[in-house]
């Protein structure tokens, strides 16, 4: 032992000397700090905190029920899936303070156009109509009530829901028939369209009777029904709102 | 005397000291409340019902004070448009314009749909993973918060996340994302953009529960993730999601 | 609007197809291309080194000490483009405090850290201590005290002391040399591992930084020497000169073979971001990757190598070559990284589009704060070789005793 340490070269105890430095600093650092600053359990649970107290903007569609009526009649018709604040903005702060701060009370038409205006994009089925053709310039609610949003008179027209289909097909060879050539429509789809619906054809003579070798029909383009197709019903293969042949 | 009227005085701060700390010791009882070991949120998207009017776009951004220019987004709508020439176009759709302005001719779309984006709280979040200093986390009720104060800027989970659901908020200078609005869904409220959907594109609750709408939604759909490849384990599923989302 | 959305508002305008509205913002700018740039230089230099002392290249001894001093400062300054860049610099410290030790980027942190402290300043430490003691005894301060401190106050000069020293740096060069390869790996790994980004996202990513880094640390040491020996007004050694010039051209060959390899493979496998990442390739990286990183940066100096050995040049027409080949090479490199950050940003992760990025003059990512970072290691450099003399020996001792 006694000539141990003599014989360690002197840059070594030199160096030994910093080394202790440093693990001092970081055992300082690893156990005298306060655990705030280091412990992520802590920071988890204080963010966790922070976010939980951000302020609410929008009440939730239930706390409306409270005062206003028109939540159920909205609840009964075609807007029952809207929350309110969807048309009238940002409500908590008036639930906290009605008399003094009112929300937004949308009556321009580029309100309703912006959900309700044709595209392509959008789904079928949902009513779409074209903004600068359907009584321009007059204010939606004129007609139609934002809480039971129905036109005053059912719409003849397939076209006010199926507006994609109707515009293909006047684009197209069928521009002629009209929906209810192919389609049976019971008047019920037009007030509960999604519980009844209308039928299509089910049968390949169906279009033969138009379009079949032994058809009256001038000018239709005509094929043999028992070797074209197969299988398959026509509409299988030929969109009937845009039937273009290969 | 010297040392005695030194512990006088000491005791003098000392007492004073330690009854205020007592009494000014901020509660904890708020978090109390909410036990996040009761839920794990998750979220579906129906892409059929999606009308793509940005409504939850705007809503986000009010609700949760998110600046209102176009490069900073929690959540957002993809417009989907597959031509017959099997192009496929896709545009970000802007809520500030009304309507969606671009459209296609019909003769050329063979299909067309929109698709609304957000964090999808991952189950197995990349951005977690890569984070230095552990500011980005995954909660007991499985969404992923940024603590603010922690964040160093260092952008590397924003390169992480294979959705491009991040942003450097210009504010904070911080990482920042969607958080399923956490400050509502703890106090039992929807997010705002599940609040204000006009059609239920999006509906929101816990993957756990077992009479909720969203487990309904995974009864009876088939459903995706967005790059399920990656093995990020997304929380949100869509239903009815082309093959050309990415 | 604040001046980064005024930018972003322009950009808006230059993206091709379709990206997601968050991906307009490119995060990791010039700041971070240059970082990995100054850490590569860093493990070449040290590599060089390393040839010294645990191959006993004798040609290159001559810029041991020089490839050493190169590596500390270039370490010394690469933090600085990272601390730059952050949105909140101030906190930089919880790196260390509490890191997240499933990140690479928390855990490289550490192992910059160990190869600082631990390799680079005990190597040069060991290597200088005598010479240091030595001139301190004969100098006048400040330089006196410098020198002083540095050595620890240590006194032995003893022929067993310098033994010990000289074992000591063989040993830590053989650690260094699987450091030097961690720390520049690293750099790759956290580009490489990102698996949402199918850019970055690769096996070969850590490997190819490694040996582009070589290639970028021998090349500097090449243009060091060949300006700082005639600034002091001596004579370049032709031999070390040409066997650096070797080691270089090995290191360009396996350089070229992996990025050659990638390429290949990529264009093989065919997946599905082959589509957007080409067209990024051609559209928007067509210049600072086909022309400057791959013709100008790896292709011109290679047959310039090849030529010079083929050739037997006369000697100033192999310095000429030689300086024109590690200039080139250093563009290529810089180019090589700014092709893996700023390319990683430069297409959507829908695959479906392009966005731009630009280069401002001033400000925090402008060039002119680039231009600042790439010289001040220089600055430090210069300064250490005024504190540690890489050429000099202690006046006072014979000749066969000058440390090498």
């Amino acid at each position: 032992m006694k000539n141990f340490f003599p014989s360690i070269p002197e840059a070594l105890k030199r160096l030994f000397v910093v080394l202790v430095v440093l693990v001092g600093g970081f055992l300082l650092v690893r156990f005298v700090l306060p655990a705030s600053l280091k412990d992520s359990s802590l920071h988890v649970k204080s963010t966790v905190e922070r976010e939980m107290e951000r302020p609410i903007r929008y009440a939730g569609s239930d706390v409306c029920a409270d005062c206003h009526d028109e939540y159920n009649v909205k609840q009964g018709g075609y807007h029952k899936n809207l929350s309110c604040e969807t048309c009238h903005g940002t409500a908590r702060e008036h639930s906290e303070n009605p008399a003094e701060v009112k929300p937004n009370l949308p009556r321009m038409r580029e309100f309703c156009v912006r959900c309700h205006a044709y595209n392509a994009s959008r789904p079928t089925g949902f009513p779409q109509i074209n903004p600068a053709a359907h009584n321009p310039l007059k204010p939606c609610i004129a007609c139609h009530k934002p809480h039971d949003p129905p036109p005053p008179t059912v719409p003849h027209e397939c076209q006010a829901c199926h507006a994609e289909i109707a515009r293909t097909k006047a684009v197209s060879p069928h521009i002629m028939l009209e929906c209810t050539t192919c389609h049976k429509v019971p008047h019920e789809h037009k007030v509960t369209p999604r519980l009844v619906k209308a039928t299509i054809p089910a049968e390949r003579e169906f279009c033969g009777t138009c379009h079949g070798k032994g058809s009256e029909v001038k000018e239709t383009p005509k094929i043999d029904l028992s070797t074209h197709g197969e299988k398959y019903l026509c509409w299988q293969c030929h969109y009937p709102h845009m039937p273009e042949v290969e | 005397m010297e040392r005695r009227r030194f512990v006088k005085k000491l005791l003098a701060f000392v007492i004073p000291g330690g009854i205020l700390g007592v009494i000014l010791k901020p509660s904890t009882a708020k978090a109390k409340d909410y036990d996040a070991t009761k839920h794990y949120y998750g979220m579906g998207i129906q892409v059929n019902k999606c009308i793509g009017c940005g409504r939850c776009v705007e809503a986000c951004k009010d609700e949760n004070g998110v600046s209102k220019e176009p490069f900073y987004f929690r959540t957002w709508v993809e417009r989907y448009t597959i031509k017959k020439n099997n192009e496929v176009i896709v545009q970000n759709i802007d809520p500030r314009i009304e309507g969606i302005r671009e459209s296609f001719g019909e003769r050329e779309i063979l299909r067309s749909f929109f698709v609304p984006k957000l964090c999808n709280q991952c189950d197995n979040p990349p951005c977690v993973q890569v984070c230095p200093v552990g500011a980005t986390f995954k909660t007991d009720d499985g969404v992923v918060l940024v603590d603010e104060n922690r964040c160093i800027g260092c952008r590397y989970c924003i390169q992480a996340c294979p959705y491009g659901a991040r942003y450097l908020n210009p504010v904070t200078e911080t990482a920042d994302k969607c958080t399923f609005c956490y400050h509502r869904i703890t106090k039992g409220l929807l997010p705002a953009c599940v609040e204000v959907c006009p059609t239920q594109a999006r509906i929101f609750g816990d993957v756990r529960g077992s009479a909720s709408p969203l487990t309904r939604f995974k009864r009876m759909n088939k459903l995706h993730v967005l790059k399920a490849s990656l093995n990020t384990e997304p929380k949100v599923s869509y239903s009815g999601l082309d093959g050309e989302v990415r | 609007m604040n001046p980064i959305s005024e930018k972003l508002v322009d950009l808006l305008k230059q993206v091709t197809g379709y990206i997601y509205p968050n991906e307009i913002e490119v995060h990791w700018g010039v700041l971070v291309v240059v970082y990995p740039y100054l850490t590569g230089l860093v493990a070449g230099a040290v590599i060089l080194a390393s040839l010294v002392k645990v191959f006993n290249i004798k040609e290159v001894q001559a810029v041991y000490r020089l490839s050493l001093l190169t590596a500390l400062a270039f370490l010394l300054i690469a933090p600085l483009p990272l601390l730059l860049h952050l949105g909140h610099p101030e906190r930089s410290y919880e790196i260390f405090l509490n890191p997240n030790f499933a990140s690479a980027m928390a855990m490289f942190g550490f192992v910059y850290a160990w190869y600082l402290m631990v390799v680079l300043l005990l190597e040069i430490w060991f290597t200088y201590r005598k010479d240091i003691i030595v001139w301190s005894q004969q100098e006048n301060p400040p330089m006196k005290w410098i020198h002083r401190i540095v050595s620890l106050f240590s006194t032995d000069v003893s022929d067993k002391s310098v033994e010990f020293d000289k074992k000591v740096v063989k040993g830590i060069t053989i650690i260094g040399i699987p450091s030097a390869f961690l720390l520049h790996g690293y750099v790759g790994f956290i580009f490489g591992s990102i698996k949402a980004n199918p850019w970055w996202n690769s096996v070969l990513m850590p490997i190819v930084f490694l040996f582009s880094a070589i290639v970028s640390g021998i090349a500097l040491v090449i243009i060091l020497y060949m300006v700082i020996i005639p600034f002091r007004g001596e004579k370049i050694d032709m031999k070390c000169l040409d066997k650096m010039a070797s080691y270089l051209f090995y290191a360009v060959i396996v350089d070229f073979s992996l990025e050659l390899l990638d390429f290949i493979h990529r264009l093989y496998q065919s997946e599905e971001s082959i589509k957007i990442l080409s067209e990024m390739v051609m559209n928007k990286l067509f210049i600072s990757l086909v022309i400057i990183q791959v013709l100008l940066g790896m292709l011109i100096p290679l047959a310039i190598i090849v030529g010079v050995k083929l050739f037997r040049f006369d000697e100033e027409l192999r310095k000429l070559l030689y300086f024109v080949s590690v200039i080139l090479i250093q563009l290529g490199i810089f180019a090589t990284r700014w092709n893996v950050v700023i390319g990683g940003q430069m297409f959507s992760k829908s695959f479906r589009g392009l966005t731009a990025y630009k280069t401002e003059l001033t400000g925090i990512e402008g060039l002119l704060m680039t231009l600042v970072l790439l010289v001040l290691p220089l600055v430090v450099l210069a300064v250490l070789l005024k504190i540690f003399p890489a050429w000099e020996t202690p006046k006072r001792n014979p000749v066969g005793e000058a440390a090498a």
